[in-house]
């Protein structure tokens, strides 16, 4: 919590600048190698739900598992409005919106209870759009799921296109978080999960503004749903309502340092590099290997890797 | 007179009614102070008064404005300031964020924040020379001080503080009683619960006696302190 004189700016412009150098550096560099596009791909898709995780799980302190509801309906939304013929922004649009929309008012009933009842409340979201969108067929496919027209095109070019979309989606997501971090209202967050009885008591509307950083996390989920289905051309309710799309970006934050604004991106960094390694020589035992890690995690830092650096510095 | 009136307020947990027809006057300038036997209801009157709980009934006005079933942020806003009991200070933070805190929901600009904050510092010169601490890493009573602080940094009309001196030494409380003097003298009401009897007719100038969650005796200090039931009651005189 810096003081409100340091100028607040220059982080989230750095961010959103790197995030534009390495989301048209990457294809260059990378080129046509499909799999390190898709590898860079996924890794910015986990630290963007990271970073929306943290948002609500980090700097609240309320631990949500809808992400892969928002996720999902984000994913779905696009499609949908692609089937329909609209073009691919007003599909985007469409996602944040109907997950900021279905966010407000499910996060401000949802938010007043809190620990692990908060937790199963917001699981229970993910599991009843899964069975909305299965049901309604005539909109989505049900069981079927449904095909994105104009995914058909040439994969690199597709792949390209995801990669960079998802890269800016990113910085965007983490230029966010910088903002909210040195505000009025990450400040206010940061109130509430030490203690929200005395942050009421001192005048902050804590049910609005945890709603608020729950409306803007479930808007960044949307929009990695949406281009996660751009970029997969199929999706289909199993898929997109998995609820590994809830707890990967939690192992991330957690690894990386929860509450921080680095830590989700650092976070996903090890987990992606982690997991590619434990899938290419680990195959029978590789989720096994990934709770050893989370183990020694807990055991060697407890806070997190950026947290942990930060109390080496200091001591 | 300007300050809060508290009107026939009925408040509780659950089922459990623990205020019953509850009414006295906080008067703004002044200082108001309750006493009463632990379970007395002492915490719940501070709570509903500043909007952590809804009274059942009853009414509770602040200068005019009726703020009964309202949220806790309405009543800061109206110029109710709460000091929670054992201080609820925010661990992690510094002491000049944890005083900033108390300024959140009125959006100052920088300039006034500053003058603000200089305006706490110069009433307790402790906190400036620890602006950078980590605030709970201070003792009992700077953590009061502290508490204070972030309280008048919400500007209010009438600051509410339960336990000003439980578990702090003589000399701080001495510290406590001085500032809290002054910013009555300056315009402040306030309602001050206070385990210390001897502490409370020292500094009040209204004593109100609440007992299982009634309110037995208003009046003046001096004429509640010479009541021979009170002082068998909570001074142990025979």
């Amino acid at each position: 919590m810096k003081t409100l004189s340091s100028s607040p700016w220059i982080g989230p412009v750095l961010a959103l600048a790197g995030g534009a150098i390495l989301a048209f550096g990457l294809p260059v560099l990378v080129g046509d190698q499909a799999y390190l596009l898709r590898l860079a791909t996924q890794l910015a898709l986990l630290v963007t739900l990271a970073i929306a995780w943290n948002l609500v799980g980090g700097f609240t302190g309320y631990p949500s598992f809808a992400t892969a509801a928002f996720f999902g309906l984000g994913a779905y939304a696009i499609a949908v409005a692609q089937q329909a013929g609209w073009p691919a922004w007003s599909g985007f649009l469409l996602a944040a919106v109907l997950s900021a929309l279905l966010a407000a008012p499910f996060g401000f009933a949802i938010l007043r209870l809190r620990g692990h009842y908060f937790a199963i409340a917001s699981l229970m979201l993910v599991t009843i759009l899964k069975e909305v969108t299965t049901g309604w067929s005539d909109l989505t496919g049900g069981g079927m799921g449904i095909n994105l027209p104009g995914a058909g095109g040439n994969p690199t070019a597709i792949a390209t296109v995801a990669l960079e979309t998802m890269v800016i989606l990113a910085a965007a997501a983490l230029a966010l978080s910088m903002i909210v971090a040195k505000g009025r209202l990450g400040f206010g967050l940061a109130c509430i999960r030490m203690n929200e009885t005395a942050a009421m008591g001192a005048g902050i509307d804590a049910p609005r503004l945890k709603t608020i950083a729950f409306t803007l996390s479930a808007a960044i989920c949307g929009l990695a749903g949406a281009t996660y289905a751009r970029w997969i051309g199929y999706i289909d309710p199993s898929d997109v309502y998995d609820v590994m799309w809830s707890v990967r970006p939690i192992i991330a934050a957690l690894i990386g340092g929860v509450g921080t604004v680095f830590g989700p991106v650092v976070g996903s960094i090890v987990y992606i590099a982690f997991e590619e390694l434990m899938w290419r020589n680990l195959l029978t035992f590789g989720t096994g290997a990934l709770g050893v890690l989370i183990a020694l995690l807990v055991l060697l830092l407890p806070a997190g890797i950026i947290p942990g650096i930060l109390r080496r510095r200091a001591s | 007179m300007t300050g809060l009136t508290i009107n026939g307020v009925t408040a509780g947990y659950g089922d459990v009614t623990v205020l019953q027809d509850v009414s006295f006057n906080v008067a703004a300038p002044g200082i108001t102070a309750v006493i009463g036997s632990n379970g007395a209801g002492k915490t719940t009157l501070l709570r509903a008064l500043s909007g952590l709980i809804r009274p059942n009934a009853g009414r509770i006005a602040l200068g005019g404005a009726e703020l009964a079933g309202q949220a806790p942020d309405a009543f800061v806003a109206t110029g109710i300031a709460h000091v929670p009991e054992g201080r609820r200070l925010f661990a992690g933070m510094t002491v000049e964020d944890n005083l900033m805190m108390g300024a959140f929901s009125r959006r100052l600009p920088a300039s006034a924040l500053r003058e603000e904050l200089d305006a706490v510092y110069a009433l307790f010169p402790r906190l400036a020379e620890r602006r950078k601490q980590d605030a709970v890493s201070m003792s009992g009573g700077e953590q009061q001080m502290c508490a204070i602080g972030r309280g008048l940094m919400a500007k209010p009309k009438v600051m509410l503080i339960d336990e000003l001196s439980l578990g702090l030494a003589p000399v701080a409380v001495d510290v406590l009683v001085d500032a809290l003097t002054r910013l009555a003298a300056d315009g402040l009401g306030l309602l001050v619960v206070e385990q210390d009897v001897a502490v409370a007719f020292d500094l009040a100038s209204q004593i109100v006696v609440l007992d299982r969650g009634r309110v037995t005796r208003t009046g003046p200090s001096a004429s509640v302190a010479a009541d021979p039931a009170v002082r068998a009651a909570y001074l142990g005189e025979a």
